[in-house]
């Protein structure tokens, strides 16, 4: 394997997150509605690492390193671990295991939905990310993959909904968001790559 | 549709009568479910003594006077239990102060509540800027544990101490043509760190308001304490409103102002978001918001092994004592 430090350590921080905040829930030490802020830690850890995920590659195009690709996947994985269990508390803790309150949910709250389909979204990604998925859809991949562009978006309006007093912190994920979509444009990329290619031969 | 609004400048002696009987009633109520274990307590007993976990707090001289001949219980809920005060105290939304929950309790310090005075005004017999201790002046402190139902889905009970906002009614005298009540929070930027937000969604000060019969209704609280000690500042010191039948962000905190109004008043979240907050806010399972089901509500503390999750109850279940006041509107139009 390569990067046999990187990968694994990637793996144990992005793991134990959810797992000291579920310490601290038993400990009494998230406050008297703990599952409420476990579905909104988890919610937020979702749209963080998939904003690390899409990062990713203007990473290595800026430094070379090929250590930022080699955790790419594992940072989407994590990202739809995350979203799985926000939306796990968000069933357990906020709607009390009611499934039949579900569907006045979908319809009521609009956030609701927009989060859904976000994760529908990246449930698509997370099967389709192996590598024996990559060769049987060719050049179909990439093509499938571009939905995360889609995701951050929806992520972004979901989260937008539920902001009621104070919006810095959205502002700061979408502020973020659109750096990273702009560093896709052609023409950014390759000023960039040239910037490191300049970089490399010591100007 | 026919709205009644009473005229308000009128001494409204019936009001007063039912009040003594409906807190008569309650006292039973509360001594029968308590035992009489604690209604019998010295009216001196100190705060810490009162309530576990209690952090006593420094008084000013007129609170301590007033604690002593305080009516406690006067107000009790059936079967509920009482919020810790550590949770009722460190889970606030002031946002004011920031906006997350422990914001208020690590930053409302910096709020300077003594001196305080309120600027009364409007279409009054009185106006002026009272003293808080004027405000209170004639009115024995009450002790009232009322539910207390967020409109982000959560509840707590809580031990408030204040005196009926009807007595401060009578004292200000308003003229008829005053219909409404607007209230005002303090606004001080270099004592509140959250309205220094460059993303802050509201329009400070805050505001809210009552309708003149909801305002004169006996379950109506001005607070100046709870659980037998000053109101901690994240909490709305040192005089905030209590609407135990409305969604919390009614029940206005750090109040400045109140001017009696002919029209109704335009409320801080109602501005903000019309179709998400009406001025009325009264607690309603069947009236859906579009960021939360009211239906169900989670009684806080809770952990991470009970959810604690309960049915919403209409008027936050004192629909007996204000669904009068109702009585010829469309709740889920007025919401």
């Amino acid at each position: 394997m390569r990067y046999p430090v990187w990968r694994p350590a990637v793996f144990a921080c992005a793991a134990s997150l959810p797992l000291y905040w579920l310490y601290l829930g038993w400990q009494f030490a998230l406050g008297p509605d703990p599952g409420k802020v476990l579905v909104d830690n988890l919610g937020e850890g979702a749209l963080v690492l998939l904003l690390l995920t899409l990062s990713m590659t203007p990473m290595q195009r800026l430094t070379g390193w090929g250590g930022w690709l080699a955790v790419r996947r594992q940072l989407g994985l994590w990202c739809f671990t995350y979203a799985l269990l926000h939306l796990s508390g968000y069933l357990y803790f906020l709607l009390g295991g009611e499934f039949s309150r579900l569907g006045e949910e979908l319809r009521e709250r609009p956030y609701v939905l927009v989060g859904g389909l976000g994760f529908v979204g990246l449930t698509v990604l997370a099967m389709t990310s192996s590598r024996w998925s990559m060769r049987r859809l060719g050049k179909r991949w990439k093509k499938v993959h571009r939905l995360v562009y889609l995701i951050v978006i929806l992520a972004l309006l979901h989260m937008l909904w539920v902001v009621r007093a104070d919006a810095a912190r959205w502002f700061l994920y979408a502020g973020i968001a659109m750096a990273l979509f702009f560093l896709r444009v052609p023409a950014v990329t390759k000023t960039l790559a040239s910037v490191r290619s300049r970089k490399g031969r010591g100007e | 549709m026919l709205i009644k609004i009473p005229a308000s400048g009128e001494c409204r002696e019936s009001e007063v009568t039912t009040e003594a009987a409906y807190l008569s009633r309650r006292q039973i109520l509360g001594g029968v479910m308590l035992s009489g274990a604690a209604a019998g307590l010295p009216a001196l007993a100190k705060a810490s003594e009162r309530y576990p976990g209690v952090t006593s707090a420094p008084a000013p001289k007129w609170f301590t006077d007033k604690l002593a001949s305080a009516r406690w219980q006067a107000v009790v809920p059936d079967g509920e239990a009482i919020t810790p005060f550590a949770d009722a105290s460190q889970y606030n939304n002031f946002y004011e102060f920031g906006p997350n929950k422990g914001d208020p309790a690590r930053h409302a310090s910096t709020l300077k509540v003594e001196p305080w005075s309120v600027l009364i005004g409007g279409e009054v017999d009185q106006p002026g800027r009272y003293a808080l201790e004027e405000l209170c002046s004639e009115s024995r402190l009450q002790e009232r544990i009322y539910r207390l139902r967020c409109v982000e889905a959560w509840s707590m009970v809580i031990p408030w101490l204040g005196f009926p906002l009807a007595d401060l009614i009578r004292k200000a005298q308003p003229h008829s043509s005053a219909k409404f009540i607007r209230f005002e929070t303090a606004y001080r930027s270099e004592e509140m760190r959250g309205t220094r937000s460059g993303f802050g969604l509201i329009d400070w000060p805050y505001v809210e308001g009552l309708r003149m019969d909801e305002a004169m209704h006996p379950l109506t609280l001005l607070a100046v304490g709870m659980y037998g000690r000053t109101l901690p500042n994240q909490n709305g010191a040192p005089l905030r409103l209590v609407v135990p039948w409305k969604y919390g962000f009614k029940s206005i905190k750090s109040i400045v102002r109140i001017s009696f109004v002919r029209e109704q008043p335009i409320t801080t979240w109602q501005s903000m978001a019309p179709q998400e907050y009406g001025f009325y806010a009264n607690v309603n399972p069947k009236v859906s918001h579009p960021r939360w089901s009211q239906a169900r509500e989670r009684r806080l503390p809770g952990s991470l092994f009970s959810t604690k999750l309960r049915d919403t109850q209409l008027f936050n279940g004192y629909a007996e004592q204000v669904a009068g006041l109702y009585s010829s509107m469309d709740l889920s139009k007025d919401y």
